[in-house]
């Protein structure tokens, strides 16, 4: 874990940052978990380097573990990390307050909101962008996967896959297994 | 002061008890709000869904807002979403601590490590599924080349470029697309 090399680019985190950063993937971001997770990873690993990779997908392992909404947990453990105490209360007030407003609005008047053809149009544009995104994340973390020559985590990844894009199995069950098979045969440090 | 006390309890319950995430929460937010406490329809609960297919959020958390404000304003969402994120937090924290402090153990290290794979899976499902709903308005394969969406490509393909590049943030490829979604349907509609 102290392999956190500070590279050149770093921006320094500040409350502002973490929060302004929170708030707008929140914010823009339709469809909650996996799909905030990515533009997450985006922001701090990829745009700001304040974690790196590894780190983060621990964390999310961990937010995925606890019980709750996988993205509130991960911007609680983010927030953790980047802040402390302190951080972690920026992370969750800047992921909860753009539903919350938004919802305290729409509760009002749904039905309008959700029939208005021009809404619609924007959020179909925005669901493009998404999945760019995402899909610019997924790239960049199955390659480093593929690229390690491992055949345990390509097997894991592959099979997590299947399990969960074709069968629709569990999120719970699959990290169970997956966290047994971790246990079970990976503690060796060409893992980590 | 003691139905906010009821609507953080509900919702502590419900943040409490949903493992693994997302649509898992339904049937306990069903239980607290429109069988033990009547707050809402089934109705009214069933919509909750259809906003939250389009409004940013965790269900969880636009539930808890939802149920809140109908019940007793902006002090009632505030109270049911600081119920819902509650025990997360706790939980987190504690998790993070043993995470700092003892992530070096191997038995730790060896579940980090096959976890680690695991969510490359998950988050890689989440976006193929979203792909799909972007480009062919559907969650799952399979699917047809014709029923592909033009704009949809274009734009996908546009924020794909901007992202990649490294040169366009995150959140401006977002709102940038969203505009583009705007003006190209806009002009389609035509």
């Amino acid at each position: 874990m102290n392999e956190m090399q500070k590279q050149p680019e770093q921006q320094p985190v500040t409350y502002w940052t973490l929060f302004k950063s929170t708030f707008l993937i929140s914010a823009f971001t339709v469809g909650g978990g996996f799909v905030l997770i990515p533009l997450m990873k985006a922001k701090f690993v990829d745009e700001y380097h304040w974690i790196n990779d590894k780190e983060a997908l621990d964390l999310v392992a961990i937010a995925q573990s606890a019980p709750g909404a996988v993205a509130i947990n991960a911007a609680i453990i983010m927030g953790y990390r980047m802040g402390k105490v302190k951080g972690l209360l920026t992370t969750l007030l800047g992921t909860v307050l753009p539903p919350l407003i938004t919802l305290t609005i729409v509760s009002q008047f749904y039905t309008a909101f959700a029939a208005n053809q021009y809404v619609q149009m924007v959020l179909k544009g925005m669901q493009c962008g998404v999945a760019a995104v995402i899909l610019d994340v997924v790239l960049d973390l199955v390659l480093k996967q593929c690229r390690k020559k491992l055949l345990l985590p390509i097997l894991i990844m592959f099979g997590s896959f299947v399990a969960s894009y074709i069968f629709d199995i569990n999120i719970m069950y699959i990290i169970l297994v997956d966290a047994f098979i971790g246990l079970a045969f990976m503690q060796k440090p060409v893992y980590n | 002061m003691l139905i906010l006390w009821e609507l953080f309890l509900s919702f502590a319950t419900v943040g409490l008890f949903c493992i693994g995430g997302g649509y898992a929460s339904m049937p306990l937010i069903q239980a607290e709000v429109v069988e033990k406490h009547a707050w809402l329809t089934m109705r009214e609960f069933v919509d909750i869904f259809t906003i939250s297919q389009m409004t940013p959020g965790p269900i969880g958390i636009n539930a808890a807002t939802f149920v809140g404000t109908r019940v007793d304003g902006i002090p009632g969402s505030i109270a049911a979403t600081a119920g819902f994120v509650f025990p997360s937090l706790i939980i987190i924290l504690i998790l993070a601590y043993l995470y700092y402090k003892y992530g070096d153990v191997g038995a730790i290290r060896g579940i980090l490590n096959g976890l680690r794979p695991a969510v490359v899976a998950l988050i890689a499902s989440a976006g193929v599924g979203i792909l799909l709903l972007a480009l062919w308005d559907k969650e799952k394969l399979p699917i047809a080349v014709s029923d592909t969406n033009k704009i949809g490509v274009l734009i996908f393909a546009l924020s794909l470029a901007a992202v990649h590049s490294k040169k366009v943030g995150t959140i401006k490829t977002l709102l940038a697309s969203g505009i583009l979604g705007l003006v190209f349907y806009s002009l389609a509609s035509f």
